[in-house]
């Protein structure tokens, strides 16, 4: 009696977990599917921000290197090469956005962690952004 | 359980030996960040098997270990923020008692990364890097998955030997 009642408590819990397991997975389908309807196009342009301040603006049309200079040091160093934005030097120790890929879509960003550098991508409609930057 | 001090600190050992095969792994999705989780498979392990005060007690000493050997003072914050949501995530489905380990790994997992994106978020005060938070949800869906399969197996096969 108390096996068969255990073994129906353990057949419940099972098929509990398939549903909970389904029913995030598929929220998080949404979620992706959301997240790649709304990715943006290529961008223009690219922020730097430092710590939440704004460092500059640059354009993804124009191939250059910017140091990222904090506190007289060379914190990052952004590459901006055939319309991608890539960060090839850091000076922490992970090094996790060097390893991250280049970046050319709206709303993609680099982040370095320990330096509190954000690098993210926009789009045209905010090149009155750059003109004020410079 | 007996010389629970002395199983405490093998536990402890364990998670730390997670962490270091685990850094020694490159494993790189193209988004910073995401990791396998290795050392969670001691703690849903514990959670399930010793309690959940020393599951928790060698999660958070776990963190903070492997942050001074094969980290920095960012890499703890960041996943002590993680490490505790994702653990009282976890407790708090086991407790309901209708679920097993497989959606309890997977929650914490989830939200191990839920954590660490809003603490960093938060660090360096720019909330549009939360545009990747989809892309670590599945991550930590995937993750956690796997991390349940192998805390499953284990607990099946080794789990009465700590009770």
């Amino acid at each position: 009696m108390r096996k068969t009642r255990q073994s129906s408590d353990k057949k419940n819990r099972k098929k509990n977990d398939v549903i909970f397991l389904t029913g995030v997975f598929l929220v998080l389908l949404v979620l992706a599917a959301v997240f790649y309807l709304t990715r943006g196009d290529g961008g223009a342009q690219v922020r730097v921000t430092v710590d939440g301040g704004l460092y500059g603006t640059y354009s993804l049309n124009e191939n250059r290197e910017v140091p990222i200079v904090i506190d007289g040091v060379t914190a990052n160093l952004l590459v901006i090469k055939d319309g991608t934005a890539d960060i090839t030097e850091a000076d922490c120790p992970d090094k996790l956005c060097v390893h991250q890929r280049a970046i050319s879509k709206t709303k993609e960003t680099i982040v370095c962690l320990p330096n509190k550098v954000v690098v993210e991508v926009l789009g045209n409609e905010e090149s009155e952004l750059d003109s004020v930057a410079k | 359980m007996r010389n629970k001090v002395a199983y405490l600190g093998v536990f402890l050992a364990l998670a730390l030996i997670c962490s270091y095969v685990e850094s020694l792994i490159p494993f790189y999705f193209g988004i910073p960040g995401v990791k396998l989780g290795l050392t969670n498979v001691v703690v849903v392990l514990m959670l399930y098997c010793v309690g959940e005060k020393e599951a928790f007690a060698v999660s958070v000493l776990r963190i903070v270990l492997a942050g001074f050997l094969f980290g920095n003072m960012f890499s703890i914050l960041y996943s002590l923020a993680g490490g505790i949501l994702s653990f009282l995530v976890m407790v708090l489905l086991k407790r309901t008692g209708k679920l097993g380990v497989l959606p309890v790994s997977v929650s914490g997992g989830i939200f191990h990364n839920v954590g660490q994106i809003a603490v960093a978020a938060l660090v360096v005060e720019n909330y549009n890097i939360l545009y990747y938070l989809p892309v670590l949800l599945i991550a930590g869906f995937v993750t956690g998955f796997l991390i349940g399969v192998a805390a499953r197996e284990i607990i099946v096969r080794v789990g009465e030997k700590f009770s």
